[in-house]
């Protein structure tokens, strides 16, 4: 039986882990809404993109970009793994380094064991892990989280670039966690280069994708015809060529996004079961320091009385 | 009304400008051309450099953009930039720091990718730091 002075112990360090859950809950919570509005501050922009390669559509063909083409042999492949820079938010890490590892050891064994498999990790967890395990990185994404902005976007993509015009991989796929709500992420794997042309065709949402699909005759061909007389500086290939890398760049941004909220609700979740598991645990520990207390004012008692006995 | 263009700047981070304005100057990548009412259809790409939107009320709005697309469609105006920030905005401080990062990498036997990479960034941090200084000195 622990005593008296062990339970208040315990209640005390109990109490101070709550006030830390509890306060690193609100501050998700206010996180998670700023990501989110970042999300949606992207939106425009998403839709833009879209209108403009659907009006490039009719003048080029995009599939004919270097970007798009499927390399006859695969050597090597990169991924890019969006990971958090902090841990305490549940499974959120974990998923997803799981899902990297499924995915190496299911799809890509083979290019890990010649070597030519790459990782790039955004965010501290994912580096620490894969750097450990022996796994070769490429560039040094830790801390990305800290500030977020496009600037690192950027930069993960010009060096996934870079090493696929230099033949370094012929393949990139992006993992990261989609924010569904609050309480669930999708995890995501992406083929990232070479691009999939239908996701290059509908990059933004679902709604135009149906839209586009179910009327290339209706609203397409009022659309075509203004589309004509569209005048093209320098010229439709040319637009293509620095449409193609900003496609890209904006994929990543999203999917860095996309996973800082999913951080922040994952860690806000996380926060919140761990403030009413710690709920309960007081609701015992006082249980058990209550009966402790009246078991030693009863022993006392009967000590006293006894001695009384004795006396008289 | 009728007279204006309506005019959105949108870079990934958000909506930078969005309202009615009589003209628009852009740093296209086959020279500076500068947009007006009534303009045909057009897909332009733009190169690191200063947008000038001519407002309705006539006031001059700088903004700072790192390249991107310009289209017209309609009295429509809509720049893509992957980075745009109005004068007003840019953090002078932060631009000066990227300039000297960027001088600084440059300096030390960068390898060619390395180089591309670094004047790019030197040629944003400097075309925002034009743009910033331009604000405070000009007048409309």
């Amino acid at each position: 039986m622990a005593s008296l002075r062990d339970i208040r112990n315990r209640i005390g360090s109990v109490q101070n882990t709550q006030q830390v859950t509890r306060a690193m809950k609100m501050v998700s919570a206010a996180k998670l809404r700023r990501a989110q509005e970042n999300i949606f501050r992207t939106r425009p922009y998403a839709y833009k993109l879209g209108e403009l390669i659907a009006r490039l559509k009719g003048q080029v063909d995009p599939a004919l970009h270097p970007l798009f083409q499927h390399r006859e042999e695969t050597r090597g492949v990169l991924l890019i793994v969006v990971t958090a820079d902090r841990g305490l938010a549940g499974a959120f890490n974990a998923n997803i380094i799981k899902l990297a590892e499924e995915a190496i050891s299911t799809r890509f064994a083979s290019f890990r064991d010649a070597g030519t498999l790459r990782l790039l990790c955004v965010g501290r967890k994912g580096h620490e892990h894969f750097s450990k395990r022996g796994y070769s990185l490429v560039g040094d994404f830790r801390g990305a989280f800290d500030n977020v902005n496009f600037e690192t976007a950027l930069s993960v993509m010009t060096l996934a670039v870079e090493g696929y015009e230099e033949e370094n991989w012929d393949e990139v796929h992006l993992l990261y966690n989609e924010f569904k709500n609050t309480i669930s992420q999708n995890r995501i794997m992406q083929p990232l280069l070479p691009i999939p042309a239908e996701q290059f065709m509908t990059p933004v949402m679902e709604e135009r994708d149906a839209a586009n699909g179910s009327s290339l005759d209706g609203v397409g061909t009022s659309q075509a015809t203004s589309e004509m007389d569209f005048i093209f500086e320098p010229d439709a290939g040319a637009i293509l060529d620095r449409l193609v890398p900003r496609f890209l760049n904006y994929e990543v941004w999203k999917a860095l996004l996309e996973s800082n909220a999913s951080e922040q609700g994952a860690r806000m979740v996380a926060m919140d079961s761990a403030t009413t598991n710690a709920d309960d645990l007081l609701k015992q520990l006082r249980l058990k320091y209550n009966r402790a207390r009246q078991d030693a004012i009863t022993k006392e008692l009967i000590e006293i009385t006894s001695g009384a006995d004795a006396l008289g | 009304m009728s007279k204006y263009l309506h005019v959105d700047i949108v870079s990934p981070a958000g909506s930078v400008f969005s309202g009615n304005a009589l003209g628009v100057r852009a740093p296209g990548t086959a020279g500076s051309f500068e947009v007006l009412f009534n303009h045909a259809p057009m897909v332009a790409t733009i190169d690191v450099g200063r947008l000038v939107v001519t407002s309705d009320t006539d006031e001059r709005i700088e903004v700072a953009a790192s390249g991107g697309f310009l289209e017209v469609s309609a009295n429509r105006v809509t720049v893509l930039a992957e980075t745009a920030e109005l004068a007003t905005d840019i953090d002078v401080a932060r631009a000066q720091k990227a300039e000297e990062r960027a001088v600084k990498a440059l300096s030390n036997e960068p390898t060619s990718e390395e180089r591309t990479r670094y004047e790019a960034a030197l040629d944003r941090a400097r075309n925002r730091l034009r743009v910033a200084m331009g604000a405070v000195g000009h007048q409309a």
